[in-house]
């Protein structure tokens, strides 16, 4: 199994003095996965990320990447790592084309082979007009795909990707995300971090949903939902929310399979929500507002940790 | 153990230094802002030598050094070389190395990369001392022009001021891994401009007390100033071989600080 795997760890430690990011997390990805890491910030997850990318040393377990030990040859592994950072850190110096050409020389591609790939990259996150262009007019979403087109100039077996869409608009996450579905069908393993569940429903075959650096939970999208969720969830907004919600919630008690008060809403998993909303009624209740949606991944997490996944 | 890890780090593939350089080149081509800071830093030393070397020898006349007489501008005109060399060098090491370490992030994309931090230092590193020899070829010229020195003292120059460059630039390198913010540059400025003023540049050494002409032996501009000024004036003493020596340890102590810093600060 280890020997198949992309990424193998077994406990893998990262300490920061007194503070614990990662705190002993299994993880194994197998080739041409689509594998996440979901989580709120400060849920260790790119702190994971940079150990996998060989810029960070574990501080104690076991971390195999491409089969190689990521502290003795972080330089080979490397060689095989596309990387998409969570912040863009393209050179302004250079021009959109030149961003990949440069690029690809600290890979060693030959600079004929560099052009011709930065072009056919350019063609496939759209920005083939804006080659001989500076970087800094971009917009977000054009250089978040400039980036994204950077982490594949080395035809990578392994791309990693720290929260590809934060930061965007909607109509550039939902660019960015097409070309990240395309290179996902090519059978490119993709990894990332986020803490949207829409982009991890989105692009995950299989994640891990991380808090205070621990794995709490890990499975496809569908069967996170399915083990830790109800299939659909009822938002009730009282007039007098805040303070009462709670007080509402035990009024509630006893319809579907469990209730959430929130500051500023009550949920109420039910696999029938209609159902669930016509004996809220029956109990004389009121609401303001409410919505009967389908269950998603902010409610596993709601459920593992007890709190959102977005402040 | 110990010696394979000191191995790991200072191995070095020729081609990944080359691509750091390559960047440097990309970016050059790329806008008129770096040629502007390239003359800016080539004028400086030679108004110098022309104001005090030419202007002020008038009126100091020549000068007897170690029973050798030459005129104050063929004193004061390897001095400007020397600073040249070392000004031009560090000027990338430390402005630019800083800006691309701290805010452009630049070496955080090269590290996912299979490049590693001794072969950003030593890219970084050959990269300035290329454009300090921009500044030093020109001068060199100016000088033999000038009568300053001969052909053979310029080409005998030459590769003194590339160790000059070598040896502030790695240095240089290594203190802006230690800046905080760009008010320590100011600091930085006032040291070199000390060192500028009494490396033994516009004065002999030993016209100073001797406490005095110790403290100035002890820096880096004096040895630079004296090896680049035997070898314009050929009059060569032992004293060179601690001047190479003097430099040749800032140049591996410079690279291999700056590169453990780099580690120290992108790879946690």
């Amino acid at each position: 199994m280890a020997d198949q795997s992309l990424i193998h760890a077994r406990g893998l430690v990262k300490r920061f003095g007194d503070f614990t990011a990662v705190d002993g997390i299994d993880l194994e990805v197998a080739p041409g996965e689509a594998f996440g890491f979901l989580g709120p910030n400060g849920a260790g997850k790119s702190s994971t990320m940079r150990m996998i990318g060989c810029v960070s040393t574990p501080t104690a377990g076991e971390l195999r990447i491409l089969g190689m030990d990521p502290v003795r040859d972080g330089t080979r592994i490397r060689a095989r790592l596309g990387v998409c950072p969570q912040l863009d850190n393209l050179d302004p110096d250079l021009s959109v084309r030149e961003n990949l050409t440069t690029y690809a020389r600290y890979f060693g591609v030959s600079r004929a082979e560099a052009r011709t790939r930065a072009d056919e990259l350019l063609e496939f996150v759209q920005l083939s007009d804006r080659a001989n262009g500076k970087v800094e007019p971009l917009s977000g979403g054009m250089k978040r795909r400039l980036t994204i087109a950077r982490a594949m100039v080395n035809d990578p077996d392994l791309v990693l990707l720290d929260e590809p869409t934060t930061g965007l608009d909607p109509q550039a996450r939902h660019l960015v995300w097409e070309r990240l579905f395309r290179l996902k069908q090519r059978g490119t393993t993709l990894v990332l971090t986020t803490h949207y569940m829409d982009e991890a429903e989105q692009l995950c075959d299989r994640l891990v949903v991380m808090d205070g650096g621990k794995i709490v939970a890990e499975g496809s999208p569908r069967a996170l939902i399915e083990n830790y969720s109800t299939a659909e969830v009822v938002e009730l907004r009282f007039a007098d929310g805040l303070d009462s919600n709670a007080q509402y919630a035990a009024k509630l008690d006893g319809i579907g399979d469990r209730v959430d008060p929130l500051p500023d809403r009550v949920l109420l998993y039910a696999d029938d929500g209609d159902e669930a909303m016509a004996e809220v009624h029956r109990r004389g209740l009121t609401p303001e507002s409410v919505l009967v949606r389908r269950s998603t991944l902010e409610d596993v997490f709601l459920h593992l940790t007890g709190r959102t996944l977005v402040d | 153990m110990m010696t394979t890890l000191v191995a790991a780090r200072v191995s070095l593939s020729p081609g990944r230094v080359g691509a750091v350089i390559n960047r440097n080149v990309g970016a050059l081509r790329s806008g008129p802002s770096y040629w502007i800071v390239l003359i800016s830093g080539f004028f400086e030393p030679l108004l110098y030598l022309l104001s005090i070397g030419v202007g002020v020898g008038a009126l100091v006349g020549d000068l007897n050094v170690d029973g050798h007489t030459m005129s104050y501008a063929a004193f004061v005109a390897p001095a400007m070389l020397a600073v040249s060399a070392m000004s031009g060098a560090l000027a990338e090491t430390t402005f630019n190395f800083f800006f691309k370490l701290k805010y452009m992030k630049t070496y955080e994309a090269v590290l996912a990369t299979p490049v590693r931090p001794f072969e950003i230092a030593v890219g970084e590193l050959v990269w300035a001392v290329a454009r300090g020899s921009v500044y030093t070829v020109t001068f060199l010229g100016f000088m033999v022009a000038m009568g300053l020195t001969t052909v053979a003292g310029a080409l005998a120059a030459f590769p003194a001021t590339v160790l000059i460059g070598l040896a502030f630039g790695a240095v240089g390198m290594w203190v802006s891994t230690l800046m905080r913010g760009w008010q320590d540059f100011d600091l930085l400025g006032t040291g070199q401009f000390a060192m500028f003023l009494f490396s033994g540049t516009f004065s002999p050494v030993q016209d100073y007390p001797v406490g005095v002409e110790i403290l100035i032996q002890l820096t880096p501009l004096y040895h630079a100033v004296e090896l680049v000024r035997g070898l314009c004036t050929g009059i060569v003493g032992p004293g060179i071989v601690v001047n190479i020596a003097y430099l040749a340890v800032m140049v591996v102590g410079g690279l291999w600080l700056a590169s453990r810093r780099v580690e120290k600060m992108l790879c946690v």
